[in-house]
């Protein structure tokens, strides 16, 4: 079919984000914009202890408050719906939208008051009264797996909650074999999103019909749609889930908003009117979501010349109270791409999810992937010094060659397209690297502590939902009942209306990414008109819009199926369209060229037919078109990729489907009397496929180098040791401000399209995240090397690098 | 039971008269009383900087403002700033500049940019900067928007605003 | 997030306010800027039963040099005294400690009387009044009296304030014209509260011998302090990177902080030290170039 006749194309073009429009006039639709009639304000009594027993909870004086509409008890939730699933989690952990009979984190919600307004509300959670009985609580991963350690499910009788031992290759032998073995222990700490909005949800019942309607700011995955349906005991078209035009902010993390969307379904359903629950900043902190932390151990093996040759690591999760799905994830998502960029072919990864008395943890940007980086980039980095090879040289003489595309890992990922070691070099010359080991020279010599660092790393985009497998073992995968998953697709619908307008609509849930205008842009391409021309409403709503499990705003998915599954559409009716404008014209359809959104017939240009005139027959006049021709012009696709399979049986899987690459490289210097750490310059390449919008994609590594700005040096989701949640504010949980990034970021770009999807785009909006916190930790402890510091642990506080060097001068001295 | 009080006050030129709680906060009471859904709560304890109004010209944050203390006020909110339809050089340039994704913090970002050009035509990029810090975006890592508010200033300087 | 219910009275004249807080006791709360009350509203964790607005009442809204000292009225905003001509060029220090208060808007209503009678060890303001040796002005339906910054602050969010006070004027001394000065504050972050603040005036003589010296510290103590044996080392003699030193060493045993989760105490101290330090070199910087 003609399809390369496009007169301008805007694929790779910045065209200004058609959204901002509304956003600067303050007419973003966001869910607390949701307003509907006979609607009350929920707002939750939450824990205030990290692990106890719920002897007795007394609502009555609530109840009695004047504008209290009802309230929802934890103890009431096995009788009205049914616990949480999740893979590889023994049924013994029960998990519910709210604490039945045992808290187990603080902000654990106890009781759901629906009142009025949100204020009064809150005056009735001061009148419910709850008698706790205080249990002992863990918050560490090792400790909670040490003997006489709280257990947190009873049932259970551990606080190992998963467990997976993955082997490639042969481990022993290559350590066997290696001339250089480094090891350490690394942690790796709990940090989030942090949306500057919060999670909201309004759910409205409607008695008569037994019918939930649900909004949210969820992003999807819509597989876990499913699990709210399942636990919500109802018909699932009895169901209908709406996602806002808008959603302020997720970087994944409102993946974790199915949890509250039930306890809303549930108070809207018992109280029988519509329930609003807009999370305040305190919820959003002690009850949200966050990334999970790790504790590992970690060895390598290498030849002298610095080969990796195998790496061997036991990792201890913390998971928080719950398993909330899709964890265990956090250590599973990266599965395919577990060796990054490199070619080694033996692995062992331990891996534990363990459970804590603190906050559940759910999908944030980079999702398990910053913390495998983390522990390869140190090691190697680690290595390096060892054999006194240079950080860059030894990355290059591991890095996976362009010819060996498409490049199957040990795990099972197939990396479809990619150049590793030219985007090295791009970073090499972007960040002037030579350049800057000597500015690093002179700045030594004036007692400076400059330091380099660098990072590399693979990006997985588009999730294979068969990973999520992996927390099974192939025992447990063999049993009768256990059904395998795959697939990671999405659905896009294209129309191209009576008057010739275009207008597509998405399910992608567009959180910041500017999906609008990107669909617009390859739709416009398509047709060969203004992206202006094109509507997009990026919108979910269960009961009209088509989508597939896998639909949703996540694993940087939308670059590559999103707008594959509109540009497919998109062709799908121009192909019709062709078929009727050569019949209009009375031409083969060969002949037909689509341009300036008009169709005009080769070699005779004066010869056209408008969009209009031909969405007009096949609109107004369908019965002058040859027989077989359906009514109006309109398609949906799905797109999906065959590469998207179920696990093997010995635990191999392709667990994402595109994957693009990037290399940070960072300079930075230390303070060596405060501790704070000051970045000089920062560089990144990337290679995300085709670039779709330069702009957006920078948007997407600004971000995403901001925020792990913010992981390395502020953002801290820290407990006490009883469990606490101490930075619980905007005031004490530190997200970088203007002031606190540098003032210039270089970006570079390798374009390596990928063979797999429509336009050779890949995911981008992750990047970064996975790859800086290892540039940013290898940068400082490189500028600490004259005083002997090894970087271990994040975040890098001016406080911890001050200790940091006391340690290791102490250490020194007593050694001397 | 606690009084309620009635207040008049001008927000984006119109006259407002409502009887309010006096607890009631005056993002709540743009947002919900006024329907200026522009006003986006991100925090409410001063942080995050989305809910930042102009009162009587100067920025303040709604959330720490209650509605009973602007009576008498004129108040603009992001959706005041377009006139006859056309929007500010400040809106356009973050429109241009690619100066917001999700939008959630741009209400906050635009007033603040718009406050810091008329008090300061010709800012610095550190300027830009300090005056931005009190808003936090999670999105762009600040970068187009400080761009955003270059280009503003250019464009207000040429258009002598 | 939402504050609990209260009453709200907007008088219009002090005596109405002196009024209405012999009636009301400790139940009630002066509402000045409300930026640091508010926010412990929302969060429930203030509960007055009356809130007491002093916005709308006249004439306490003032910068104003007067013998020797800067009369600021207790309702003046925070960015009113960053931004003041006058401040700037007689008293800099205070210009540039209010330029810190964390961001714009809430320096737009917050205010310097509101400030102090909140007393949060960390607040730039407070720590200026303790440096500059400040005279505040207190009233009630009993009268007015001064008093000295240096009796004013008792403890953590805590002053010698009774229930039924307000406060009405700060009279700052102008330091002599040939003060130098330094204001450095360590925060995590920009806007932040600070870990440790350290506010240095110096006064130097001919014979370029330090003849006076001033050094407060914020956030290390229940209140600002001085650190008056650093001082006292510095009075007489003459600038080195040793006396500098030996100065900075001393200020450590004028703190006794607190722990929290963004420092240590230890890391405090140690921070109050390497602070004081730097500023004692940008100060006598500024006082090498005054002289070129």
């Amino acid at each position: 079919m003609v399809n390369e006749n496009r007169q301008s194309r805007w694929v790779g073009r910045y065209f200004p984000a058609k959204e901002i429009l509304r956003y600067v006039r303050g007419r973003g639709e966001y869910i607390d914009d949701v307003r509907l009639p006979n609607m009350w304000h929920a707002a939750d009594l939450r824990s205030p202890y990290a692990h106890a027993r719920v002897r007795h909870v007394d609502a009555s004086e609530a109840l009695k408050l004047e504008g209290v509409k009802g309230v929802l008890l934890g103890k009431e939730l096995p009788e009205i719906c049914e616990p949480f699933p999740a893979a590889g989690v023994s049924n013994q952990v029960k998990f519910y939208s709210m604490a039945v009979d045992k808290v187990r984190y603080m902000g654990e919600p106890v009781a759901t008051v629906v009142a009025k307004n949100r204020y009064i509300a809150e005056d009735a959670l001061d009148l419910i009264h709850v008698d706790y009985e205080p249990l002992p609580v863990v918050v560490d991963q090792e400790k909670a797996l040490e003997k006489g350690a709280p257990i947190l499910h009873e049932a259970l009788g551990t606080n190992l909650i998963n467990h997976r031992v993955l082997h490639w290759g042969d481990v022993d032998k290559a350590f066997e074999e290696a001339d250089a073995v480094v090891e350490d222990r690394f942690l790796f700490h709990s940090y989030s999103g942090i949306p500057v909005e919060n999670f909201g949800v309004v759910a409205r019942y409607d008695p008569g019909e037994d019918f939930l309607t649900l909004w949210s700011n969820f992003v999807g995955p819509f597989s876990l749609y499913y699990l709210m349906v399942m636990a919500l005991k109802m018909p699932e078209n009895k169901i209908r889930f709406i996602v806002p035009r808008d959603i302020g902010g997720s970087f994944g993390i409102k993946c974790g908003i199915f949890v509250d969307v039930v306890r809303m379904g549930l108070a809207a359903k018992k109280l029988g009117c519509a329930v609003k629950w807009i999370q305040d900043r305190h919820d959003h902190m002690v009850g949200g979501g966050r990334h999970s932390g790790r504790i590992s151990y970690v060895k390598m093996a290498a030849t002298k010349e610095g080969i990796i040759k195998g790496i061997d690591e036991t990792w201890y999760e913390d998971v928080g109270a719950y398993m909330r799905a899709p964890e265990p994830a956090c250590m599973y998502r990266p599965f395919g791409n577990y060796v990054g960029g490199y070619t080694f072919r033996n692995h062992r990864v331990d891996a534990h999810a363990v459970a804590v008395n603190k906050l559940e943890t759910s999908p944030y940007r980079g999702y398990g992937c910053h913390l495998v980086y983390f522990n390869h980039e140190r090691i190697l980095d680690m290595l390096s010094r060892k054999l006194e090879i240079d950080p860059v040289e030894i990355r290059l003489r591991n890095l996976i060659d362009h010819d060996q595309f498409p490049y199957e890992t040990p795990s099972g990922a197939i990396y479809d397209s990619g150049d590793y070691k030219a985007c090295l070099k791009k970073a090499v010359e972007l960040f002037g690297y030579e350049k800057m080991r000597e500015m690093q020279k002179k700045a030594k010599a004036e007692g400076r502590y400059v330091g380099i660092g660098v990072a590399v790393g693979v990006d997985p985009s588009v999730s294979n939902m068969a990973y999520i497998t992996v927390a099974f073992t192939p025992e447990e995968r063999a049993q009768a009942g256990y059904l395998p998953k795959s697939g990671g697709g999405e659905t896009a619908f294209v129309k191209v209306d009576p008057s010739g307008t275009i207008t597509v609509s998405m399910g992608t849930c567009q959180s910041g990414q500017s999906h609008e205008t990107t669909i617009a842009q390859v739709v416009a391409d398509e047709f060969g008109v203004s992206p202006d021309k094109v509507t997009v409403i990026d919108q979910m709503d269960t009961a009209t819009h088509p989508f597939c499990i896998s639909t949703g705003s996540y694993s940087s998915r939308f670059a590559s199926v999103g707008t594959s599954a509109a540009v497919l559409a998109a062709r799908k009716v121009k192909d019709k369209m062709i078929r009727i404008a050569a019949h209009v014209l009375e031409a083969s359809l060969e002949d037909i060229v689509v341009a300036d959104g008009k169709f005009f017939v080769k070699g005779a240009p004066e010869v056209s037919l408008t969009m209009k005139r031909v969405a007009g027959t096949a609109h107004w006049n369908p019965g002058t078109l040859p027989s077989g021709t359906d009514v109006g012009l309109s398609a949906q696709e799905t797109f999906n990729l065959e590469s998207a399979k179920a696990i093997s049986k010995d635990d191999r899987v392709n667990s994402s489907n595109t994957y693009g690459f990037m290399v940070d490289m960072a300079a930075v210097e230390v303070d060596p009397e405060t501790g704070k750490v000051d970045i000089l310059k920062y560089a990144t390449v990337h290679d995300v496929g085709t670039v779709l919008n330069p702009k957006f994609l920078e948007g997407q590594i600004y971000g995403s180098i901001a925020q792990s700005i913010g992981g390395v040096f502020y953002e801290d989701y820290k407990y006490d040791e009883n469990g606490q949640m101490v930075a619980a504010s905007l005031a004490d949980y530190l997200c970088p401000t203007a002031k606190e990034v540098p003032k210039k970021l270089e970006i570079g770009h390798v374009e390596t399209p990928s063979p797999i999807t429509v336009l050779g785009s890949k995911g981008g909006a992750e990047s970064s995240n996975e790859v800086c916190p290892a540039a940013l930790a290898n940068a400082v402890e490189d500028a600490l090397i004259p005083l002997n510091v090894t970087i271990r642990e994040l975040p890098l506080t001016p406080e911890k690098v001050l200790t940091l060097i006391r340690e290791a001068q102490a250490s020194r001295e007593s050694i001397s | 039971m606690i009084g309620q009080r009635a207040i008049k006050l001008y927000v984006n030129g119109d006259m407002v008269e409502a009887t309010v709680e006096p607890r009631k906060l005056l993002s709540d009471f743009l947002r919900d009383d006024v329907g200026l859904s522009g006003v986006h709560i991100g925090c409410e304890h001063g942080h995050c900087g989305a809910c930042t109004v102009l009162v009587n010209g100067e920025l303040v944050r709604s959330c720490l403002t209650l509605a009973v203390q602007v009576d008498g006020c004129h108040i603009v909110t992001i959706e005041g700033l377009a006139k006859d339809g056309k929007l500010h050089p400040v809106q356009e340039s973050f429109y241009e500049n690619y100066g917001a994704q999700c939008g959630f913090c741009t209400p906050g970002q635009v007033l603040t940019s718009y406050a810091l050009l008329k008090e300061n035509p010709n800012p610095t990029e550190e300027e830009i900067r300090e005056a931005i810090s009190g808003h936090l975006c999670r999105c762009t890592g600040y970068y187009s928007i400080v761009e955003s508010v270059k280009a503003a200033a250019e464009k207000m300087r040429e258009q002598n605003l | 997030m939402k504050p609990a219910p209260f009453e709200y009275l907007d008088p219009r004249t002090k005596e109405e306010v002196f009024q209405l807080l012999d009636e009301l006791g400790e139940d009630a709360k002066l509402l000045a800027g409300g930026q640091s009350l508010l926010p412990i509203m929302n969060f429930r964790l203030a509960r007055p039963s009356h809130l007491i607005d002093i916005n709308r009442i006249p004439g306490l809204d003032y910068i104003r040099e007067e013998n020797g000292h800067m009369a600021i009225g207790a309702m003046t905003r925070e960015r009113a005294i960053e931004i003041s001509g006058v401040i700037k060029e007689k008293i800099p220090i205070l210009s540039e400690a209010a330029r810190h208060i964390a961001f714009l808007p809430i320096r737009n209503k917050g205010t310097i009387g509101g400030s102090i009678a909140h007393a949060d060890p960390s607040a730039e303001l407070c720590l200026m009044i303790k440096l500059l040796g400040a005279q505040i002005r207190v009233e009630s339906s009993q009268g007015s009296r001064w008093m000295d910054a240096d009796d004013f602050f008792q403890t953590y969010l805590t002053t010698v304030l009774e229930p039924n006070e307000m406060i009405t004027e700060i009279q700052i001394p102008i330091p002599p014209k040939e003060t130098v000065y330094s204001f450095n504050t360590f925060s995590r972050r920009h806007g932040d509260f600070a870990i440790v603040s350290v506010a240095i005036l110096l006064q130097m003589g001919r014979d370029g011998l330090c003849e006076k010296a001033k050094i407060a510290l914020g956030s290390v103590n229940p209140t600002p302090i001085r650190a008056h044996g650093a001082e006292d080392l510095l009075v007489g003699r003459k600038m080195s990177g040793k006396l500098m030193d030996e100065v900075s060493i001393l200020t450590e045993e004028a703190c006794d902080p607190d722990s929290d989760i963004h420092a240590s105490a230890e890391n405090k101290r140690e921070m109050v030290r390497v602070f004081t330090g730097r500023g004692l070199r940008e100060a006598f910087k500024r006082y090498e170039e005054s002289r070129r």
